[in-house]
């Protein structure tokens, strides 16, 4: 990817990701979805950061590789914590909130010691080893991000939540999920096709924006039937 | 197993990417259209999908609210998904026909009731610029 497509989509995101949290502010939203703001605070935080390393090494340094992949492995981890307080929003008046913390914790571990057994047998030294780690451990969390974000919708179809918001904030992280995973999936069968690089990058712009749209546009009071928006009907 | 995530995850995709879109329209459905829109856009009180074009080229011709272009396009894409489900897979299954028919129809009110909104947004700027 050219260096000026990189730098612009990376500002445009930046600004997204700004706009996300100030939305949320104007809108009292910062505190109900705490998280998930800091998640956005954080990319920025993980994009300027990048930002000097790649001014300081170069785009095919191996101190930018190392960050770029480390940085993703940790802001896919604030993801996934992100989406673990939205099973809380959905699931608060059940009072399963010990259950779904525990499960949560569980499943990241779950996911970290698959991660290890898949690379552990492929690189003999440690700086190797932990680089394929985290690359793998990150692909792995998307489509676990995916599966549950799934899940999460059915769940929010079967509870009948009404909160518009929330729907909204949900559906759009399966489409970041879902996408995401799809194109980790389309590299790996196609290694050497271009354009999948194109992919992340904007679809990391989409996030912030549909988040910025649900905190702008919706009420935290607004309400929507989610059985309507369901593909097959319910 | 790539082919496999990679199936699962468009599936997926394509499922929420649906819902997230019924879920933009449906904020705008309940919105009465104003009467100088109903008459521009010829649009009674349902949309047809055949509208959708015609609207979009009417939406250009407004001042852009920011704030509306992530929508626009999103329902765009929508739109062009629904498009092309009609002339593919709805052959194969006709029933497919009429629900394609009916959201491409509810895509178009949501331009409508986009411009509506755009139309109003132009009206006040002027009446900001005419007090200054």
């Amino acid at each position: 990817m050219p260096a000026s497509i990189g730098y612009l989509i990376s500002f445009l995101g930046a600004i997204l990701e700004i706009s996300v949290v100030v939305c949320s502010l104007k809108r009292h939203a910062f505190r109900r979805y705490l998280c998930l703001n800091l998640y956005m605070l954080s990319t920025v935080v993980v994009s300027i950061g990048r930002h000097q390393v790649l001014s300081h090494f170069g785009l095919r340094s191996s101190e930018y590789r190392y960050t770029y992949y480390y940085s993703d492995a940790l802001l896919t981890i604030f993801l996934y914590l992100a989406l673990i307080t939205l099973y809380l929003h959905v699931f608060d008046e059940m009072k399963v909130e010990k259950y779904v913390r525990l499960t949560a914790v569980l499943l990241l571990a779950g996911t970290a010691l698959f991660s290890y057994a898949v690379v552990h047998q492929s690189f003999h030294s440690f700086d190797k080893l932990l680089a394929g780690f985290v690359f793998e451990l990150s692909q792995n969390l998307y489509f676990v991000g995916l599966v549950l974000t799934y899940v999460l919708w059915g769940a929010i179809l079967k509870l009948r939540e009404t909160r518009a918001q929330l729907i909204q904030l949900v559906l759009s992280l399966g489409v970041y999920f879902s996408a995401f995973a799809a194109a980790f999936a389309l590299k790996n069968m196609f290694p050497y096709l271009q354009s999948v690089t194109y992919i992340a990058p904007v679809l990391g712009c989409l996030l912030p924006l549909a988040w910025a749209n649900a905190f702008w546009r919706l009420s935290p009071d607004a309400r929507m039937v989610p059985a309507r928006l369901a593909v097959v009907p319910r | 197993m790539a082919t496999l995530i990679f199936l699962l995850s468009a599936a997926a995709l394509l499922q929420f990417f649906i819902s997230y879109s019924r879920s933009l329209i449906a904020a705008s459905i309940k919105q009465p259209l104003s009467a100088e829109v109903r008459d521009v856009t010829g649009i009674p009180n349902s949309a047809s999908g055949d509208d959708f074009a015609r609207v979009l080229q009417l939406l250009e011709l407004c001042p852009e609210r920011p704030e509306e272009r992530g929508r626009i396009r999103a329902i765009s894409a929508y739109f062009g998904l629904l498009t092309a489900m009609r002339s593919t897979v709805a052959r194969i299954i006709p029933t497919l026909v009429a629900w394609t028919d009916m959201e491409r129809g509810q895509c178009a009110y949501f331009a409508a009731v986009t411009l509506d909104r755009r139309i109003a947004f132009s009206r006040d700027m002027l009446a900001q610029q005419i007090d200054v």
